[in-house]
């Protein structure tokens, strides 16, 4: 037993994050949380997600109720042992409140995106993350760099971690040439020489996993582990409605059902997610780059590339994630991979766990770097 | 992404990137060049309030002062559009279509139709519209609704700087004849818009704010009104769903009537004179088409049937504020049958 009292705080999912409700409680005052248990949900303009908690003890308090707006940083509840007196959380309580300054706004502190001119055009990036080998997070056809916004600042405590745009995505040129695999891989490859970034574990999503694996199969002295998350090039179907509908959607009524289709509970999908993609698909340029990657690196009714045979000639080490209800990949893929690789299909997650199942991905993805770190360690 | 500029800077900025890309976008108007004393070339006014500053110089011979006659520079930019050009003419002040109506209304908006689809007009006519600048009963009117009863023209009203620049680009590119309507007050305002150029489709309404209890479709410079208005009213437990038309003609009548399906009450907030306006029409709009979700009557807010006074108290009193939008959505919340299921 100890007298320490802890802090179940807002958290800080993304760089626009300033805020977020609180919708419900999922544990009860008095009860016994572990680390990592999930505590409370929480909405944002952005997305909704969970609150996990950050120690074992006992959920003391519920200081913040169901439909309040607490800044981030600011205070959900309080963790501590049975034997602390109620007094001396009172005393917390008050103390932290009374001192307690949100951070200021956006932009004021905290990681900004950074753009860098490489042969395949401008590349935008965030960097997190002080010391500690390198990471490169890839993310899917249409996605860019903030779907990492879960997955990034976990691992940024041991890594130094890129979430990276791919050409024709996010902040990054909307010329995508060819737009094949080679382009794509070589995009990344430019990227990691401007960084003077020698090898590093790559974490790729659905297509950006596509160009991971391809990347360390042409390159394979750049990477020391390989993380494949509900990737393209593990087998031949793919949801070709999925990826006619998101290219083809103008408006929000033709986007939202598409955007649904990447998570097993579509409530995941907000307004602001929908106006967001929105926003990236009217920039002129995005839509012809989508078709020409769509047809020439992922296909449209049948993939174009197969990775998956040639994953056993890797002599890294290899995670593979799906969700089990994923809508645009079937996880059955996750099967093709080779016997060495750790492979986790999560129950009840669609084509999103890194979001969908943001703490469980984490600690995957965080023992697997890991174990893969002190093996890929000269 | 993440880079605020004013609704100005997103007009000019739209301009100049349409002007980049093509070779045919021509910029005319009342001293959108130069104006009177400029001192010189290079920091010349570019417009009354410097909307088109910079564009003269980087665009030689695309951007043309023209003589004080609007009739003559508006006919001139029906006719540039109907022979391969896309013009875009100002039109410093909206109050002063009075004396080119015929070549907007019975020219430019029939071409299309009249020569059997044969003939296109890309032309835009930027206008500033709006009270709030003590500028009296001659500049400062809401002729939108105008403009957006007559068949032929397409009709946009940004309210913020991303929509500004999205919708003035399409509105370019668009090759039907486009008037868009720039509110003088909203000009300083800032927010986040892409550098890169994109086109916002027109008939998409922007959903400002989501909300169960009232939706209040809000035009202009009544957005911002609007959603301080239903921030207020949130500590009173009324949820405001807020929607933006952001074009009055095409209208996006399916977002605002989806909306009222699942709030059942609507709340209008314009700045035009109350009659013949988009306040009635879409109030007239949804009691035929939602009448079975409406569980109180739609309210209008809008300006009083009067001229935009000049005296600073008058013209404050003339204007739709966040008070009278709350009260009209509190009587709303309050009246017909309960919101709660």
């Amino acid at each position: 037993m100890s007298n320490r009292i802890d802090k179940l705080g807002m958290p800080k999912w993304g760089l626009s994050m300033t805020e977020g409700t609180v919708v419900a409680w999922l544990v009860e005052e008095g009860a016994e949380v572990a680390v990592g248990d999930e505590v409370a949900e929480v909405e944002t303009e952005k997305i909704n997600g969970v609150v996990e908690s950050p120690v074992a003890g006992i959920l003391r308090r519920r200081v913040a109720a169901a439909g309040d707006v607490i800044p981030v940083g600011g205070l959900l509840g309080v963790i501590a042992d049975a034997d602390v007196p109620d007094a001396d959380i009172d005393a917390f309580v008050e103390e932290f409140q009374a001192t307690f300054v949100p951070e200021e706004a956006e932009g004021e502190a905290g990681p900004a995106p950074e753009t860098v001119e490489v042969e395949a055009g401008r590349l935008r990036f965030l960097r997190q993350g002080e010391e500690g080998e390198p990471i490169v997070l890839l993310h899917g056809f249409g996605g860019d760099l903030n779907n990492w916004l879960f997955t990034a600042p976990a691992l940024a405590g041991e890594h130094v971690v890129y979430a990276l745009d791919l050409p024709g995505h996010g902040g990054s040129s909307k010329d995508v040439g060819s737009g094949d695999v080679d382009f794509l891989l070589g995009s990344v490859e430019q990227f990691l020489d401007a960084q003077g970034l020698r090898r590093v574990h790559l974490v790729g999503h659905s297509m950006g996993g596509l160009v991971a694996a391809s990347l360390a199969l042409a390159a394979p002295e750049r990477v020391a582990s390989l993380t494949l998350v509900a990737s393209a090039g593990l087998g031949e179907e793919i949801n070709g409605e999925y990826i006619r509908g998101f290219i083809e959607a103008e408006r929000r009524r033709d986007l939202k059902p598409a955007l649904e289709l990447l998570f097993a509970d579509p409530s995941l999908v907000t307004r602001q997610l929908v106006d967001d993609v929105l926003k990236y698909k009217r920039i002129d340029g995005v839509e012809e780059a989508l078709r020409t990657i769509a047809g020439n690196t992922l296909g449209e009714d049948r993939q174009r590339v197969a990775v998956a045979d040639r994953l056993g000639e890797l002599d890294v080490p290899l995670l593979i994630v799906w969700g089990r209800e994923d809508r645009i990949f079937p996880a059955a893929h996750a099967e093709r991979a080779p016997e060495d690789a750790q492979v986790h299909l999560l129950d009840g997650r669609g084509h999103s766990p890194h979001m969908e199942a943001a703490g469980d991905f984490n600690r995957i993805l965080e023992s697997f770097l890991a174990t893969a770190g002190a093996r890929a360690a000269p | 992404m993440a880079r605020e500029i004013t609704y100005q800077t997103a007009i000019n900025e739209a301009l100049a990137q349409e002007m980049e890309r093509d070779p045919t976008v021509v910029v005319f108007g009342e001293d959108v060049a130069g104006g009177m004393e400029a001192p010189g070339e290079d920091d010349a006014w570019g417009g009354v309030l410097g909307v088109t500053k910079g564009l003269y110089h980087k665009y030689p011979g695309r951007v043309l002062d023209t003589p004080i006659s609007e009739s003559a520079y508006v006919g001139a930019a029906a006719g540039a559009a109907a022979s391969g050009l896309r013009p875009v003419a100002e039109l410093m002040f909206v109050d002063f279509m009075g004396v080119c109506l015929d070549q907007i209304f019975n020219q430019a908006a029939k071409f299309r139709y009249m020569f059997g689809g044969k003939a296109k007009t890309p032309m835009v006519i930027r206008t500033m519209w709006g009270a709030g600048i003590r500028a009296a009963s001659q500049h400062s009117q809401a002729l939108y609704p105008i403009f957006t009863h007559i068949p032929g023209l397409k009709v946009a009203l940004p309210a913020t700087p991303y929509d500004a620049k999205g919708l003035l680009i399409a509105a370019i590119r668009d090759d039907d004849p486009v008037i868009f309507f720039e509110h003088k007050v909203l000009y300083d305002t800032k927010g986040d818009v892409p550098e890169e150029p994109y086109a916002l489709p027109f008939g998409e309404a922007n959903i400002v704010r989501e909300g169960s209890d009232v939706t209040v479709v809000a035009l202009g410079r009544m957005v911002s009104f609007a959603q301080e208005a239903a921030e207020a009213l949130e500590d009173d437990g009324i949820d405001c769903e807020i929607i933006d038309p952001r074009t009055t003609s095409p209208l996006d009548e399916d977002t605002i009537l989806e909306s009222v399906e699942n709030t059942g009450r609507l709340v209008v907030v314009d700045e035009a004179s109350p009659r013949c306006g988009m306040a009635s029409d879409i109030a007239a709009r949804v009691a035929q088409d939602a009448f079975a979700d409406l569980k109180a009557p739609p309210r209008m807010v809008t300006a009083p049937h009067t001229p935009v006074p000049f005296s600073p108290v008058l013209e404050d009193a003339y204007v739709p504020t966040v008070e009278s939008i709350t009260a009209a959505v509190r009587e709303t919340a309050g009246a017909g049958a309960p919101s709660a299921a």
